[in-house]
């Protein structure tokens, strides 16, 4: 092969390999991506029905119940606008209070309970995930009336 | 007083940083002897101030001085002393002085070791160095500094994150660190090649342990970290994509480019100007690294918004940085040159290889780690890529590289006849199908992506076994030790390391193969079966630890009725911050971990009540951070060799005289 052809051939299989990389890359990236709904998103019939999503908020006061003989919760999260009832199967982190923040990763089911495969609430206590404090801004943005004190009683509750 | 002392030792750093990166850099140009070596006295002196502001920083978190903010922020009188050290770098500002003080130290190290260098290379890489110093002390000295005094000072501050007290906060972020900053010198190195023009064999045998030994640093930062993750949270696991690990894998990937392109550079002279702008990516992706864990960013965007200060200069910092730094590389990169041929073929197509694949794996890291950060400052919705993705991209990423680290030093330079190969690494290849079709057999379960790893691994481990058997064979000394001694040390390191990588590439297939997680219910008294061991749960019991109130369990594990041991995992609950930590308890083996971690109480809270307890089998899992442990072994075993030490001798040579047999 001539010096100039070898190069051709060599710029020609970089890009194949560029091409093939790329599509790898984004086929995969496009699969798994995971969009966050805000529990009034959620109630207001926006997220979606067949594919996981992720919801945020507080952990309602008092929404706490386990099944008993087993390692099952019940919860119900909120953004203060809309809650959604949340079931979820095993160990609960460290961090995960009622009134606290929490990110709960799942799918809908029929019966209009989320059902979480993973419950984040992570790193320290005065660390509210970005998720669940956008979803409560955004409710609060929406009402535009609810105060710091109702929010208090909300977690109270 | 010692506050102060360290704020103005910062100071004075700053303006001799300012000498010593425009002084050498004019002596440079000028050939002005005189000039040029303010660049050792300069970097010297700059260690020593900016180790003295560390020293008083750790002296006032030693001595619990409340008055000063950020000791008050991070620190507490109930905190044992070496996590008072540690809190030293425990918050920003402190994290950014540590930072400084390495970059400081790797200066330092870079006058020590280098006298062998021509002064106006080591003039123009010092005052490279200086430049970033100059970013970083003005940094710490308009938006964070760690010195500030909080007047009235409080009685007694408040804490170090509890999740930060462990002794992985000792040892981890050091180590990454000089990982970080240590890949400052490769930078330092190409951009004094790029503005001098000159790109040579001799230039690449200089960068070369230095890179290596940043690279090594990083390794074991990265591996302490996962280490740290696995025995704490109780998950259990040892890497989770989480973007602040990604944020150090991503330099690693290009660290590790860099090594293999250097060692072309090096032997061949090719592959020129593509090593340079790995070291600049390298280094870049370093800063990017801090900067994105310290910012805060990673958990908001809007951290930016609530210091627009920090954000600003951050992003200007960078910019220049890595803008500078690419348009350098776009006007001289050409002066540079690019370097031999090769044929399809040959030891430098295979590294071609493996640096496009590396490349390929860092984009989809960086792609994966930035982009929800993107879509989120812009408003357009929250969204998160998780391990599938990472999971996804790597596993046909990785299985090609693997398969290269078997080749790559076994074929020649220039041409490596396929037939040729064939006939050193069939043995290679028999034990790895051999190992692939054993290893699931032996394990219970037969699993193709594990029949997969293990070819892998086995594949890399024979290849690299076999190399060293082929090398002393064909030795024309006499007598084991004489011929040990014929090679160099740099290749018994790249043995050492390639070993690491089939032993690390093992690890992770058989505890993804195999891994057995039972989240179970368990009363007092109650007994549950995992992975043929039985666990009994004797109960709870409060135990008063330093600084936290700890609830410990008592499981008996035991094995065909014979008792094997007994576990106390612990939830701790700090008494300064409330803050409650789970401390798994962990049988540790070489053939895996028997793991377990308290969940919460589910019946009462006393000692009779029934609690959620995690139970993990995890088979080999220890040999994933041995493999690290292995590689940058491997780094640090290279660095001790001879050549590096002899450079200046032969520094004119022309590259293609100085291929080597190594």
């Amino acid at each position: 092969m001539k010096p100039r052809t070898r190069r051709f051939v060599w710029i020609g299989a970089g890009l194949v390999a560029v091409a093939a990389a790329a599509t790898l890359i984004l086929s995969a990236f496009r699969s798994n991506l995971v969009f966050f709904f805000t529990p009034s998103q959620v109630y207001a019939h926006e997220a979606p029905q067949s594919r996981p999503f992720r919801i945020g908020g507080l952990v309602l006061g008092g929404s706490l119940e386990r099944v008993p003989g087993t390692l099952t919760v019940r919860f119900k999260v909120t953004d203060t606008a809309a809650t959604v009832p949340v079931t979820y199967t095993g160990l609960l982190p460290d961090l995960f209070k009622e009134g606290k923040g929490v990110v709960a990763q799942g799918a809908m089911g029929a019966d209009g309970t989320f059902h979480a495969t993973q419950v984040l609430a992570k790193h320290d206590e005065n660390y509210m995930p970005p998720e669940a404090k956008a979803a409560i801004d955004a409710a609060h943005a929406h009402s535009g009336a609810m105060s710091m004190p109702s929010l208090h009683e909300a977690r109270a509750q | 007083m010692i506050p102060e002392l360290g704020h103005f030792a910062l100071i004075v750093a700053l303006l001799v940083a300012i000498i010593q990166s425009v002084l050498p850099m004019i002596g440079a140009a000028r050939r002005d002897r005189a000039l040029m070596g303010v660049a050792v006295t300069a970097a010297r002196a700059q260690f020593g101030l900016v180790a003295l502001a560390f020293g008083c920083l750790a002296w006032s978190f030693a001595t619990s001085d409340f008055s000063v903010a950020n000791v008050a922020a991070n620190s507490n009188t109930h905190l044992p002393l070496h996590f008072r050290l540690a809190a030293t770098w425990g918050s920003h500002e402190g994290s950014l002085l540590l930072w400084s003080t390495m970059l400081a130290g790797w200066g330092f190290a870079v006058t020590v070791f280098s006298r062998n260098l021509p002064q106006v290379l080591r003039a123009r890489v010092l005052a490279v160095l200086g430049m970033i110093a100059i970013g970083f002390l003005l940094f710490l000295l308009t938006t964070s500094d760690p010195f500030t005094r909080l007047f009235p000072a409080p009685p007694e501050g408040r804490d170090l994150n509890s999740l930060l007290q462990d002794p992985g906060m000792v040892a981890h972020p050091p180590m990454l660190y000089m990982g970080y900053v240590g890949f400052s010198v490769a930078f330092a190195f190409a951009i004094a090649a790029l503005i001098g023009g000159r790109l040579d064999a001799a230039w690449a045998r200089w960068s070369r342990p230095w890179t290596t030994v940043a690279w090594s640093f990083l390794t074991v930062g990265i591996a302490l970290g996962s280490v740290w993750a696995y025995y704490t949270l109780g998950w259990g696991g040892w890497w989770f994509w989480d973007p602040v690990e990604n944020a150090s894998f991503m330099p690693w990937l290009a660290g590790t480019a860099l090594i293999h392109s250097l060692a072309v550079t090096e032997k061949r002279g090719a592959f020129r100007s593509w090593t340079v702008l790995l070291a600049i990516v390298a280094f870049s992706l370093s800063l990017i690294g801090t900067f994105l864990v310290r910012s805060g960013v990673l958990t908001s965007v809007h951290a930016f918004a609530i210091d627009p200060a920090r954000g600003l200069y951050i992003l200007a910092f960078l910019a220049i940085v890595i803008g500078g730094s690419l348009a350098l590389y776009a006007v001289r990169a050409g002066a540079v040159g690019a370097g031999g041929d090769f044929a399809p073929v040959s030891r430098e197509s295979l590294l071609l290889g493996n640096n496009v694949l590396l490349v390929v794996a860092l984009v989809s890291v960086l792609l994966g780690t930035l982009y929800p950060l993107f879509v989120d400052a812009l408003a357009a919705g929250k969204i998160s890529v998780g391990p599938p993705y990472f999971n996804t991209v790597f596993y046909p990423l990785m299985a090609p590289l693997l398969f290269l680290v078997g080749v790559g030093p076994v074929a020649a330079w220039r041409r490596a006849p396929i037939p040729e190969l064939w006939t050193r690494l069939r043995w290679a290849a028999g034990i790895a199908v051999v190992t692939a079709a054993l290893v699931p057999v032996a394990m219970g379960r037969w699993k193709p992506l594990v029949a997969l790893g293990m070819l892998l691994s086995a594949w890399i481990a024979a290849a690299t076994l076999s190399s060293l058997v082929h090398r002393l064979r064909h030795a024309p000394q006499r007598g084991l030790t004489a011929k040990l001694r014929a090679n160099a040390p740099a290749w018994y390191g790249m043995l050492l390391a390639h070993l690491g990588v089939a032993v690390f590439v093992a690890g992770v297939t058989l505890v993804k193969g195999y891994e057995v997680e039972r989240d179970v219910r368990l009363d007092v008294g109650q007994s549950v079966v995992v992975a043929g061991d039985t666990y009994t749960f004797r109960g709870v019991a409060a135990v008063p630890g330093p600084n936290y109130d700890a609830i410990v369990a008592t499981i008996d594990m035991t094995r065909a009725d014979r008792h094997v041991t007994t576990l106390h995992p612990q939830k701790r609950t700090f008494r300064s911050s409330g803050q409650v930590i789970t401390e798994a308890s962990i049988e540790r083996g070489i053939g895996g971990d028997h793991y377990v971690s308290l969940g919460e109480p589910i019946t009462g809270s006393g000692a009779s009540g029934a609690w959620a307890v995690r139970i993990y089998v995890k088979p080999f899992v220890d040999w994933i951070w041995g493999g690290c442990l292995l590689m940058a072994l491997g780094g640090f075993a290279a660095v001790a060799d001879r050549r590096y030490r002899l450079a200046r001798a032969r520094h004119s040579e022309p590259a293609a005289a100085l291929v080597a047999p190594t």
